[in-house]
């Protein structure tokens, strides 16, 4: 290898690490807007005690950075890391040990393949912000994220307790059957995509160029809602959180996990609904794109890159914030109740609105000439 | 699992059943987020349903009854406190009504009046951690915060009224410990007023919400016989369509002064127990409001009790006649006559009552609680069996009992 490509290899890694941590830092973050939200919705005021010694003491940005509860973050890591690593003496080690690990990689793969922002260069040549460009970038998603489950199956089976045990089932159960909800919701989008002439193919950087003058969340509204609905279940969040649901399951497949190891649980199960709640960006709300029907104000050079980033960074944190918001109103759905809408319900409705947007499709759609 | 199953099979052979080995022994509490305290259930499941379920009580089991044969009758006060502690008023005014019978008292209208007010105040504290704790069983924990904040207030109240926000101990033989203060019920009026907002927020949140609507109808059905033959009271028997309210059948305290609905279930599964609940804090409000409308003037204790209430403190420390009536109430208590009485009153959770035998003299010979919690608790291993893990909750959750006072 010469030395540009050395360098070309360094920069890319240096990318790579940048996303990651910016997933893991925006994971932490709707940690905390979980709980200053949960406060809002419930008439509390949440953490906004936590600060560093000095900066405490700054007249008025260090108070409101301590209302805010900023450093509840870092007092949360903090102890996560510092706690005990208690492993119970009845649980099978290496799975134990590897069930954590699981969870939290599928959406760091999967955000590699997630465009998240544009550039233009001086020529006006412009460029998606993506780590891989690939041509099949959803099938890497699907494919990732099933692996996912394997964590929590992972956990329940290894901590060889009840609890954990009913949880991971439980989770397993309802993974796999919203999988196939999930890809049906996603279909109609690539198939709009790929009209006669287009080269959007499966990757998510075409998907996002489609939607510049008019979203898919308007366009397909139903199919926009499924998805939704599906991604709440893919992501464990209430109302089907069951498998970790504390008042029956104490915790669920994590009740056997403490300290760090629970701290990536967590961690992971927030990276999962980060990365949800912007694939539905990339899919439904036009992904980097400014407004429906506007054209994008983003500037050339770097500046129009960081602002397209913010931008969906903005509308991805409004999507955390729906996941939020639903968690602290509904109660939680039973076991039965949610195979019950996954099969009965969801996937036959997958299915119909998929036909419907094909027949639709092939109307609209000027025959190939 | 191969260790979890030897427990199993112990339970299952005492039942001289044949051994199934795909059933699964799970055990929840005593100490565990579903049993609102320190009631354990042994279960045997079939995947996800439970096919057999064994309570244990008795973890909190402090001899109440036992402690009270060693005390006067107004040092028990405090430990009734601690029976249903989410609605200690209400304990305190069963128990004052009792030994008041057992002597043949009659305390003043005032008295009558605030006592009512306290027993509506604790029903309806306590009716607010019912739903709000059901809601948080199901899995929405939003409306248990807000039924929080109001029991709030309602402690603040409380305290102004007893000295304490929890412990109440309100109540003596033959009256209460002090009158109400001034502008207290002003106050209690503004509250009511107030809360009325949170209860219908609850209603909005809850009770046309689907989810919650399938977690809760058709779940853990006790039908009117079922109910009888287990003595069931309280929201409970009157949700499985059972009109039986002692407030009404069996009035106490100048209940029947008070106009009030009693709201009945169909069914009888955990939706209606959810929504009796609901409806009776209204009432307890309506109640409440009619008590302070025409709350009557006069002294809040029996005056012409001097053998059983204690005089007040300037006449104590000023005429000779009461002190000595103080110092023999101090040391010997307060002089119930010879005899037995039982007396039950609708508490927030059912029929609490008390059996109480005297001797003479300020020593109660034996006193027998029955607990209303420990008779609702009583249906679980026919209620529960057929029913999923996650059911659990909501039938706990829609029974609303209090460990403090099924193990007493």
């Amino acid at each position: 290898m010469t030395q540009s490509d050395w360098i070309d290899l360094l920069v890319k890694a240096g990318l790579g690490l940048t996303v990651i941590f910016s997933l893991m830092t925006m994971a932490g973050m709707s940690v905390l807007a979980e709980r200053k939200v949960c406060g809002f919705i419930q008439g509390r005021l949440g953490p906004n005690r936590t600060t560093l010694p000095l900066i405490g003491s700054i007249p008025i940005i260090g108070r409101a950075i301590t209302r805010l509860g900023l450093f509840q973050l870092l007092a949360d890591g903090i102890k996560f890391l510092f706690k005990e690593e208690t492993v119970p003496g009845h649980v099978k080690k290496f799975y134990y040990n590897l069930a954590p690990i699981v969870v939290i990689l599928p959406s760091l793969i999967a955000v590699a393949v997630l465009p998240f922002g544009t550039y233009t260069n001086a020529e006006g040549v412009t460029a998606p912000l993506i780590l891989a460009n690939v041509d099949i970038g959803i099938l890497v998603i699907l494919a990732s994220s099933s692996l996912g489950v394997y964590g929590t199956v992972l956990a329940g089976w290894a901590a060889n307790s009840k609890y954990p045990f009913l949880g991971g089932i439980r989770a397993s159960a309802q993974m796999i059957s919203y999988e196939l909800a999930l890809g049906l919701a996603i279909v109609p989008v690539f198939l709009w995509a790929n009209a006669p002439g287009s080269d959007v193919a499966l990757g998510l950087t075409g998907i996002v160029s489609f939607q510049e003058s008019h979203w898919f969340v308007y366009l397909m509204p139903f199919t926009a809602l499924l998805f939704l609905i599906t991604l709440f279940a893919e992501t464990n969040r209430a109302p089907f959180d069951m498998a970790e649901s504390e008042t029956d399951l104490v915790g669920g497949f994590h009740t056997e996990y403490g300290a760090f190891k629970f701290g990536m649980f967590f961690i992971g199960e927030y990276a999962h609904i980060v990365f949800g709640s912007a694939l539905f960006v990339v899919l439904f709300l036009g992904g980097f794109n400014f407004l429906p029907m506007l054209a994008d104000p983003w500037p050339a050079g770097i500046l129009g890159a960081v602002l397209s980033t913010l931008w969906f960074i903005i509308k991805t944190a409004a999507l955390i914030f729906l996941f939020i918001w639903v968690r602290w109103t509904l109660p939680r759905f039973r076991f039965d109740q949610v195979m019950h809408l996954g099969w009965k319900i969801l996937l036959p409705l997958a299915i119909v609105n998929l036909v419907v947007v094909m027949i639709f499709l092939a109307i609209i759609t000027p025959t190939a000439s | 699992m191969a260790d979890t199953k030897e427990i199993a099979i112990g339970d299952i052979q005492a039942r001289g059943e044949e051994i199934k080995s795909d059933r699964m022994s799970l055990n929840v509490g005593p100490s565990h987020p579903t049993t609102h305290g320190v009631l354990r259930l042994k279960m045997e499941l079939d995947g996800d349903t439970i096919t057999y379920v064994d309570p244990v009580i008795g973890y909190l089991h402090r001899g109440d009854e036992k402690i009270a044969e060693n005390m006067t009758y107004n040092q028990f006060v405090p430990y009734t406190d601690r029976l249903d502690y989410l609605a200690p008023l209400a304990n305190n005014v069963a128990y004052a009504i009792a030994v008041e019978k057992l002597a043949d008292l009659e305390v003043p209208e005032r008295c009558q009046a605030i006592r009512v007010i306290c027993c509506e105040l604790a029903r309806i504290s306590s009716h607010l951690l019912g739903l709000g704790v059901f809601g948080m069983d199901t899995g929405a924990w939003t409306p248990f915060m807000y039924c929080f904040t109001e029991r709030e207030k309602l402690y603040d109240l409380f305290e102004e009224l007893t000295g304490a926000r929890f412990t109440t101990s309100y109540t003596r033989i033959g009256g209460v410990t002090r009158d109400v203060p001034e502008g207290w019920l002003d106050r209690v009026e503004a509250f009511l007023d107030e809360f009325m907002r949170t209860v219908d927020e609850l209603d909005k949140l809850l009770t046309r919400n689907r989810i919650f609507y399938d977690r809760t109808v058709d779940i853990g059905i006790i039908t009117k016989e079922d109910a009888i033959a287990y003595g069931i009271t309280g929201p409970n028997l009157r949700g499985s369509g059972v009109d039986w309210d002692l407030r009404r059948d069996k009035p106490y305290c100048g209940y029947e002064q008070y106009d009030f609905d009693i709201p009945l279930g169909s069914k009888g599964d955990c939706y209606d127990r959810f929504l009796v609940r609901l409806e009776e804090v209204r009432q307890s409000a309506s109640i409440v409001k009619q008590a302070i409308k025409k709350f009557p003037p006069g002294l809040w204790y029996a005056e012409d009790a001097k053998k059983i209430y204690a005089p007040s403190k300037d006449k104590i420390l000023t005429s000779m006649e009461e002190l000595i009536q103080n110092f023999m109430l101090v040391t010997q208590g307060p002089q119930i006559p010879a005899g037995e009485v039982y007396f039950e009153a609708e508490n927030p959770k059912g029929a609490l009552g008390f059996y109480v035998v005297s001797n003479g003299g300020g020593v109660p010979y034996r006193l027998k609680i029955r607990a209303p919690s420990f008779c609702n608790l009583s249906i679980l291993p026919k209620l529960l069996p057929g029913l999923m893990l996650t059911d659990v909750t909501s039938v706990l959750g829609s029974l609303d009992f209090v460990m403090g006072e099924c193990d007493r």
